[in-house]
């Protein structure tokens, strides 16, 4: 079997005597949607952190296409093609809605020490962070200032900003997070579509999403992987089930 | 970070908005810096009319801040960094000016050459150190640093130490005395003037500047899309100190006398005030914040010795009795211009 | 040259005791409001005047003292309720702002109640003289009086921080501010505390130098930069690191003054070795500063971390 997009092994990561995340070791392989569940305070965020370089792991191995980025920081596993979205949005509110895609773009072509042309009119840029927008259907509010977006909004272009960076693996934390039924409905479609193309590790609270999203599902419970497997193997999973599946119906 | 997800939908301007605007911000900030630059080219016709020269040499001295402030500009309002030792590259500048005239080299392409080295290089050193932390170590560091400037001019017993050090002339340029008169001096004041906001306009709207301006709202978010902030916080630094030591240069001559009060952490406070009082994070606020500034400075001295107080009860009532600071305030009274 | 080293040490001490003095409250309001404050050397400038006024008033220092204390600590209070509690939820640009008004308002208001000339205090009649120490070498009673003073402050600020109830909220809030006042703890009194008492310290190491350093306006504005310093390199929010950075600043600063000229004269002529020296010796706390930095970005003793 070929080797996985995404390698983990034995990740660990303790705050004092805490351990939030305690020898997690999952792959995910290409074109595949992988997503993590776990109950509030089962180090689901803290893991996205240490995937995306903006936590540095106490131990253990991150391999991404074939190569160790364990030690790498968040910009230059960026530039390997490994982005992140944020669950709380952080687009940059007071650029418009193009530049917020362009300047992703911008990082990976040429040099952005160039001091004197506008960057807003280079063609290229703008094309490719357009090309970004259209994904996610924001294209027709590009020139519109970022925080003037509504949540849903601002969650798609959350995505458009990662895509626009030319990932090859997205890391999505929450998306739906604070998104109403209808917002929600076109995310779901939209990740539904980002599938075809993007290789995808999705932590998410929403379980609808998530069994209708997902090829595989690992399920993190104070900071260890219980379960992974298809929709289907984690649902009935009896372990799961008594964990975390049985407190949410008791619940 | 700002929290602006609430931010109404239908009064959304579609341009991109300054973080702290004030007076003069927005997209009027071109029209705005069009007239004061006219104001002041006609100045001098109209000081001599009047029979008034000393007009001139105030306004000389309002540009040569405007440039400074302006440097600043890039650190404080673009960078949001807040640095309190920028007084020390005007000062250094000046020095340049000064210590260069001493041995015999009166040039002032030689000397400005010289300033902006000497900037960058202190700029480069200073600033590495400094931007390796944030927040309140960042305002201490830079204060100490610039600090550490002004004690060691005023120990260099050689270049005239604490009392500083008296041009015998202006600067020349290819042995000529182009600077010597107060009307000449100050016409090249305002092109170096022009020329720095032409170039700080294209500069924050270039890549380099996008980045910057994208830092300063969110480091994170750009690191996430794979951006190393303190590279380009670190090189808006050094060009703004290189700025700065332009205006040292500038303002070397203007007194014909370079002392280290010039550098004196109250200097830079000053600076920090000019910028806030006109608008950071638009070129044309700190331009009309050295106006306003000098010439309230001008102005209280007059009735009082004791001018310091009245501008020390002004900052803190602007501060404490304005929401979100100077800036807000100002940009409450005034309004932000909208397109 | 033993001699001069150990008089210049013993001076280099002395300086670091009244840093410490000026540091300890200010590195709390730092670490724990995580708030600038410019204004705090122009605290020990009013302590000074204080001791000043209250000395020529009674006719004695010590009772000078003894009223420039809760004078300083009142003083401290009255600024805190007027101006800093609304400072504290607001940016640093607002803080810096405010506080360098407040350096200007002060300095110029000490000008126009006390004049622009320097005063001068006389060292008390029982403090005065000198104690000799091994040989020749004498000591001034009253520096000695001034360490004594600064250490036994030192030990008692050491068992506030780590042996009462507000010394551990002090602490916690200086890694976590939030969390304390989650505990329910009421904050904005704890900051007026610490404000407050901050102000008496650096009032009282002014008041102390009072008879042996010329009291005039903007004495506090060179203290206040060195307390930066110290606070850099201790460790913003660290009582211990403030105490250990001000007798290291304290030490070098002195010694360096009076040794770097002849440690170069070593390696140059003795004119460019002096000129060199003098030239050089005031930056050699800043060049501490930084290196330190360079190696410890958060200081020696850091509560909670200054680099991203």
């Amino acid at each position: 079997m070929r080797e996985p997009l995404l390698a983990v092994t034995d990740l660990r990561k303790s705050f004092g005597a805490l351990a939030v995340t305690d020898g997690v070791s999952f792959d995910v392989h290409g074109n595949e949607l992988h997503a993590i569940i776990g109950p509030n305070g089962a180090g689901k965020t803290t893991l996205i952190h240490q995937l995306s370089g903006n936590l540095a792991s106490d131990s253990g191995k991150v391999r991404f296409a074939g190569e160790d980025i364990t030690k790498l920081s968040m910009v230059e596993r960026v530039r390997r093609g490994l982005a992140r979205s944020f669950q709380i949005t952080s687009i940059l509110d007071g650029f418009t809605v193009i530049e917020n895609a362009a300047m992703a773009v911008q990082a990976r072509s040429g040099s952005s020490f160039r001091f004197l042309r506008p960057a807003s009119k280079e063609r290229r840029l703008n094309d490719e962070a357009m090309a970004a927008l259209a994904r996610v259907k924001l294209d027709d509010r590009a020139h519109r200032r970022a925080g003037s977006l509504s949540h849903g909004e601002k969650r798609q272009l959350e995505i458009a900003i990662a895509l626009a960076t030319g990932a090859k693996l997205l890391l999505l934390d929450e998306p739906l997070a604070g998104t109403g039924h209808e917002e929600s409905a076109v995310l779901v479609a939209l990740m539904q579509e980002l599938k075809q193309t993007h290789t995808i590790v999705l932590i998410e609270h929403d379980m609808d999403a998530v069994f209708a999203l997902a090829d595989r599902v690992s399920v993190l419970v104070y900071g260890r992987l219980i379960a992974t497997g298809t929709p289907e193997e984690v649902r009935t999973h009896p372990e799961v089930r008594a964990a975390y599946l049985g407190e949410e119906e008791a619940a | 970070m700002s929290a602006g997800s609430d931010v109404a939908v239908s009064g959304a301007v579609p341009d991109v908005a300054p973080r702290r605007g004030g007076m003069l911000a927005g997209r009027g900030s071109a029209l705005a810096a069009a007239l004061i630059f006219s104001a002041l080219a006609v100045l001098p016709p109209i000081a001599l009319a009047i029979g008034d020269p000393f007009l001139v040499v105030m306004a000389t001295r309002i540009v040569v801040f405007a440039i400074a402030a302006l440097s600043l500009d890039l650190v404080l309002g673009y960078g949001a960094m807040v640095s309190f030792g920028h007084a020390a590259f005007v000062g250094l500048g000046a020095y340049a000016v000064a210590i260069l005239a001493s041995h015999g080299i009166d040039d002032v392409l030689v000397q400005a050459l010289a300033a902006i080295l000497l900037c960058s290089l202190f700029a480069l050193v200073t600033g590495a150190i400094s931007l390796r932390t944030k927040g309140v170590y960042f305002i201490m560091i830079t204060l100490a640093f610039g600090q550490m400037a002004y004690f060691f001019m005023v120990s260099l017993s050689a270049y005239g130490g604490d009392d500083g050090l008296t041009l015998s002339a202006r600067s020349t340029l290819f042995g000529l005395p182009v600077l010597a008169g107060d009307i000449s001096l100050f016409y090249a004041s305002l092109a170096v003037l022009v020329l720095a906001f032409l170039g700080l306009r294209a500069l924050t709207l270039s890549r380099f500047g996008r980045v910057l301006r994208g830092t300063r709202e969110n480091p994170i978010r750009m690191q996430a899309i794979g951006f190393q902030p303190f590279a380009f916080q670190l090189t808006a630094y050094v060009i703004a100190g290189a700025l700065a030591g332009l205006a040292g240069v500038l303002l070397a001559n203007q007194a014909e006398f370079v002392s280290p009060a010039y550098m004196s952490w109250q200097r830079s406070g000053e600076l920090i005030v000019m910028v806030v009082l006109g608008g950071m994070g638009t070129l044309v606020g700190p331009i009309g914040g050295a106006i306003a500034f000098l010439l309230l400075e001008d102005w209280l001295a007059h009735f009082s010795e004791h001018w310091k107080l009245g501008l020390g009860v002004l900052l803190v009532l602007l501060v404490l009795f304005t929401r979100g600071g100077i800036a807000g305030g100002v940009e409450r009274l005034f309004g932000r211009a909208r397109p | 040259m033993f001699n001069l080293f150990l008089l210049q040490a013993l001076n280099g001490v002395q300086f670091g005791i009244l840093l410490f003095l000026v540091a300890a409250g200010l590195t709390l309001i730092f670490g724990i409001m995580d708030m600038i404050n410019l204004a705090h050397g122009v605290l020990y400038m009013v302590g000074a005047y204080f001791a000043a006024t209250f000395t020529a008033l009674t006719g004695d220092f010590l009772f000078g003292l003894a009223i420039a204390l809760p004078a300083a600590l009142l003083f401290g209070l009255v600024l805190e309720f007027l101006i800093f509690r609304h400072l504290y939820e607001r940016d640093h640009l607002d803080q810096v702002l405010a506080t360098f008004g407040l350096i200007l308002i002060l300095n110029e208001g000490v000008k126009i109640v006390w004049g622009a000339a320097p005063m001068s205090v006389p060292i008390p009649e029982i403090l005065s003289g000198a104690i000799p120490l091994i040989g020749p070498l004498q000591y001034p009673f009253y520096r000695i009086a001034i360490i004594a003073a600064g250490l036994l402050t030192a030990v008692g600020l050491w068992l506030l921080v780590n042996h009462t109830r507000i010394g551990m909220l002090l602490r916690a809030g200086a890694v976590n501010a939030p969390m304390v006042s989650a505990l329910g703890v009421d904050i904005r009194r704890l900051f007026m505390l610490v404000f407050g008492f901050g102000a008496m310290l650096a009032g009282f190491a002014g008041a102390m130098v009072a008879p042996i350093l010329s009291v005039e306006p903007g004495m506090g504005d060179g203290v206040l930069i060195l307390t930066f310093v110290v606070i850099v390199i201790g460790g913003v929010g660290s009582v211990r690191g403030a105490f250990v950075a001000a007798i290291l600043v304290g030490l070098v600063d002195t010694l360096g003054r009076t040794f770097g000229p002849i440690v170069l004269r070593a390696v140059m002529d003795p004119s460019a070795a002096s000129q060199t020296g003098r030239t050089l010796a005031p930056m050699l706390i800043y060049i501490l500063m930084a290196a330190v930095l360079f190696f410890r970005p958060s200081g020696l003793f850091p509560a909670k971390g200054a680099a991203a």
